[in-house]
């Protein structure tokens, strides 16, 4: 496989793509996690589909579009449905989650719509669904890579901040920190690193990456800071060893690494389970 | 410390939601470094007066001034610590340290952009001895009981060393045996460290020989002055404030007297 990877670009894009996205996804997937907006990945995602479908579109109606990348019109409807997420959050003040099915359906809706309208893609949406291996092209990694550097730099300057929103946002909105420019920041990386990992892991299955590690992560860290390393080491493991299975099995890439990253939850549960059910010395 | 200066001062203040008057005309100052409590029934626009205090909701009618500045003005904030009522309602399974959380009250001070230096950690460390809970530092929140979880929340609003500390209902969830020494806690830090105290409560009952002055709140301010004097206040005033009740009760109990010789 080794020899694979040094030998075919396509495969060594994957697995860079696959390394970086395991790292970004499960960093952003925790704060989403605690701050209970693991709806808003599944929202997103649709919404992703949606940009992809009408940039297919434009690519076969249109000759001026041929050269155009999916993956910039899929951030570009990510990141417009995350701003109408937040405003329909403070439409719906008492009904926050309404947000997400509107967004969600709408997504898929307008999606369907512009595949129907292109009498169905030739190309490989069934990639686009499920993540495929051989569909991360340089510039695409390139891409992966600028957001990713963004991601992790936004998230380490604003670490006490988000921290502090996501424990508990009246406190942070009391004690004057910039909260609405803050969330506003978190959304937007939420709906790049969504558009970004889609190629490997697909949309259907993004959101599994984001949330998977951390709820098996959540079951055994002492701490924040530990729930991150953790998750990091989980949504690597699943990326990794999901791209290599599938490589050889043959199997989409997006439903192994979700598969892996559940084999690892059970896994942290049963070991929560069998260190409880042992006796605790007190003290 | 200059002594003359109130912490707080409340002028004349009255609020309203859409037609319902929650405060009427109130006065009130916190001098400084002292331990006040204010003291009301439900409803009595307590909650209301402590967010007019905290900025989060503007003021319609009067003046508030916090350490002497109009509160439009003021914005030095991390000088206030609050522990709010709602602060142990927090997501329990939330996977953060006692340090973490207690880390988390200096992130308005050191400020955006910035991290925290060996000073801050030093900071962190002395607010949770404070509050007596070094043993369970690394311990996830969520482990701790009720009462310890509210000395995190107290040690999160020290950290950044407010002069004032405001308290909302803090005894609430905090088990009965333990209140008085998380009163002792309170006075230790009014009297050794020198901060000034807010605190709110609805129960008359729990404030303690700790506090130095009393405000009593029933939509107006119907006493405010040093604990002594409450404590020499005769019953009937006191009736009085809690009145309505009472008085609904003794009515009662009269009709079905009269109910039962027909």
């Amino acid at each position: 496989m080794i020899q694979d990877i040094l030998q075919y670009e396509f495969l060594q894009n994957a697995f860079l793509a696959g390394i970086i996205i395991g790292i970004i996804a499960p960093l952003l997937g925790v704060f989403i996690v605690v701050r209970r907006l693991s709806l808003i990945a599944d929202a997103l995602s649709h919404v992703t589909l949606a940009g992809i479908a009408a940039s297919l579109l434009l690519e076969k109606k249109f000759l001026i579009f041929s050269g155009l990348n999916p993956l910039y019109m899929g951030m570009v409807f990510s990141v417009g449905g995350s701003l109408f997420i937040e405003k329909l959050r403070s439409v719906y003040k008492h009904y926050q989650e309404l947000a997400i099915p509107i967004i969600l359906s709408g997504g898929i809706g307008l999606g369907a719509i512009f595949i129907s309208l292109a009498d169905g893609f030739n190309t490989d949406l069934f990639g686009y669904l499920f993540g495929s291996v051989s569909a991360v092209s340089r510039a695409d990694l390139y891409t992966i890579l600028f957001i990713s550097v963004f991601v992790i730099a936004a998230i380490i300057v604003l670490y006490k901040e988000l921290f502090l929103l996501s424990f508990d946002e009246e406190h942070a909105k009391a004690s004057g920190i910039a909260v609405k420019s803050i969330h506003f920041v978190f959304i937007i990386m939420v709906a790049l690193v969504i558009a970004s990992s889609m190629r490997i892991v697909g949309i259907l299955l993004v959101s599994s990456l984001m949330t998977l590690p951390v709820a098996a992560s959540i079951r055994i860290a002492k701490g924040f800071k530990q729930t991150i390393f953790y998750s990091l080491v989980f949504g690597e493991t699943s990326v990794i060893g999901g791209l290599v299975l599938s490589y050889y099995l043959d199997l989409a890439p997006g439903g192994t690494i979700v598969m892996i990253s559940v084999l690892i939850l059970v896994i942290t549960i049963l070991i929560k389970k069998i260190n409880s059910a042992r006796p605790v010395k007190m003290g | 410390m200059n002594s003359g200066q109130p912490i707080i001062e409340i002028k004349q203040l009255s609020y309203r939601y859409e037609k319902e008057n929650v405060l009427e005309n109130i006065d009130m100052t916190v001098p400084q470094g002292s331990f006040l409590a204010v003291v009301g029934p439900n409803g009595s626009g307590k909650s209301t007066l402590l967010k007019l205090v905290l900025g989060l909701l503007k003021i319609q009618e009067g003046e508030i001034k916090i350490f002497g500045e109009d509160i439009h003005r003021f914005k030095n904030w991390h000088e206030i610590g609050f522990v709010s009522q709602k602060a142990n309602s927090f997501n329990s399974g939330f996977p953060a340290t006692v340090y973490e959380v207690v880390g988390s009250g200096l992130t308005k001070k050191i400020g955006l952009f910035k991290f925290m230096n060996q000073n801050d950690h030093r900071k962190i460390k002395a607010a949770i001895d404070s509050v007596g809970l070094t043993k369970y530092m690394n311990q996830n929140i969520g482990e701790l009981s009720g009462g310890q979880q509210q000395r995190v929340f107290i040690a999160r609003a020290l950290v950044s060393e407010p002069k004032l500390l405001i308290l909302d209902e803090p005894t609430v969830g905090v088990d009965a045996q333990n209140v008085q020494s998380f009163y002792e806690m309170l006075e230790n830090l009014n009297k050794v460290r020198g901060i000034t105290l807010l605190l709110v409560t609805h129960d008359v009952g729990t404030i303690s020989d700790k506090v130095t002055d009393v405000a009593c709140l029933n939509k107006h301010m119907h006493f405010h002055g040093k604990s002594e004097e409450f404590e020499k206040l005769q019953l009937n005033e006191m009736s009085q404030f809690y009145g309505h009740d009472v008085h609904l009760l003794s009515h009662e109990h009269e009709h079905h007297h009269e109910g039962a010789r027909k």
